[in-house]
């Protein structure tokens, strides 16, 4: 046990994306139990913890698409040392960041009540949901981000490399081959 | 660019401390690629007289910056390129672009042929760093075998260049100035599909991003196997240093 002190506290979660960037992860393989030996996990969808606790590194995926995703990622910042935007959404919005351009009623109204098959439709407002941001950003319009690592998703060997500069305390950097935004 | 008559007499300027060697009438950055030297730039086109706006070829000459691309070599001078403070430079100047567009590489038929792409990879750019303007632009389909989608635009010209010095027809122009500059087609209604714009002509060849694309032709060649894919623009840019021939053409979509 007295192994787990020297092991690095990681979080990670999944914001406006599409746990594309957890899946590449998860494809490093049989390398995820070297990584296991030097990590532990904290809140993770991979732990089903809810809340982050103090961390060393925040792993986030997806960028900011409304309310809650905001508060998480204020959550992590608080929480982790270093934190890391992983993927194209958290880079730069990526995906959903494509409804920039379009007003959020006229999305929703095409979506719930107009758009072709619908009927008796009606825009959903529990107040449980959290509320649509006009404008989906990219992490680093909120808080500040240590790390980049693009890619859709980026590969596992980039997550890999990466993950292990930065373990090692290096600056992460990745050559040709492996820095891929698509 | 014409050779003057002493063409063949070798003079040297030096590129980081190494000599480069060059032919009366050549510029600095013609100079330097034909030795083997990469300088990253967009709007340089080795077809085309150079345009000198993109500025991601400025090298300090003599202490002063300058567009390597327009800048005559001479003989004796003192060129630096790649320095941490010149090529963070350019990563801001590329930063710049990717967010003045909408750059969503995972959606482009470009991907993995865009110069703009490539040259981030080569500059290391791992995020934007800026504030994305998301701009509101438009795509004209008009045309049957041609895409235009204006969201990746980067105001490089080359099409506006190639449509009018080798096609003939003019098809392509800037309008607006300053953060309102975008680029037009030629047509009285404003569409593609009124335009001469044929796919032999050299405009379709030469745009180094993922506007003007060639209708059902995206993803004849996959992901992985695109130009940039084997090779990095470093390479590709300075696979003939030495020779005069043109470089191998390369898979594009």
């Amino acid at each position: 046990m007295a192994a787990d002190h020297q092991k690095l506290r990681v979080a990670t979660t999944s914001l406006a994306g599409c746990f594309g960037c957890h899946m590449s992860l998860l494809d490093i393989d049989e390398r995820l139990l070297e990584l296991l030996e030097r990590i532990e996990l904290d809140r993770s969808p991979l732990t089903d913890v809810k809340r982050v606790g103090p961390c060393d590194l925040g792993i986030v995926e997806g960028g900011l698409c409304n309310a809650e995703n905001v508060h998480v990622l204020r959550e992590f910042r608080r929480n982790c040392r270093v934190l890391l935007a992983i993927g194209a959404c958290a880079v730069n919005g990526g995906l959903p960041a494509q409804r920039n351009h379009l007003d959020v009623r006229d999305c929703l109204q095409t979506v719930y009540l107009t758009g072709a098959g619908i009927r008796r439709g009606f825009i959903p407002n529990d107040p449980e949901l959290p509320l649509p941001l006009d404008r989906v950003h990219p992490l680093h319009d909120v808080v500040k981000v240590d790390y980049f690592l693009p890619g859709c998703p980026p590969p596992a060997d980039a997550i890999w490399k990466f993950l292990n500069d930065l373990l090692a305390g290096r600056t992460p950097t990745l050559g040709h081959g492996l820095i891929h935004y698509d | 660019m014409e050779p003057a008559a002493d063409a063949h007499d070798p003079r040297t300027f030096t590129m980081d401390g190494r000599d480069v060697p060059f032919e009366a009438g050549q510029t600095v950055l013609r100079a330097a690629l034909a030795a083997g030297r990469y300088v990253p730039h967009l709007c340089y086109h080795p077809e085309f007289d150079p345009h000198g706006s993109c500025k991601l070829c400025t090298v300090k000459l003599n202490g002063r910056t300058v567009a390597s691309c327009t800048t005559l070599a001479r003989a004796g001078d003192e060129v630096e390129s790649d320095t941490p403070e010149l090529q963070e430079l350019r990563r801001n100047l590329v930063q710049f672009l990717f967010v003045e567009g909408n750059h969503f590489c995972p959606s482009c038929e470009r991907s993995g042929s865009c110069t703009l792409q490539a040259v981030a990879y080569d500059l290391g750019v791992m995020a934007e760093h800026f504030s994305p303007f998301f701009p509101d632009r438009p795509i004209d389909a008009s045309h049957p075998d041609v895409l235009l989608d204006f969201n990746r635009c980067i105001l490089c010209e080359l099409c506006v260049r190639a449509s009018a010095e080798v096609d003939g027809k003019h098809v392509f122009a800037l309008s607006g100035r300053g953060a309102q500059k975008h680029l037009i087609v030629n047509a009285e209604s404003g569409r593609l599909a009124d335009t001469r714009l044929a796919v032999e002509d050299k405009a379709m060849d030469v745009c180094p991003v993922g506007v003007i694309l060639r209708k059902r032709r995206g993803f004849l060649v996959p992901i992985g196997e695109r130009k940039y894919d084997q090779r990095s623009i470093r390479e590709i840019a300075t696979a003939n240093a030495g020779s005069s021939a043109r470089p191998p053409a390369a898979r594009e979509p």
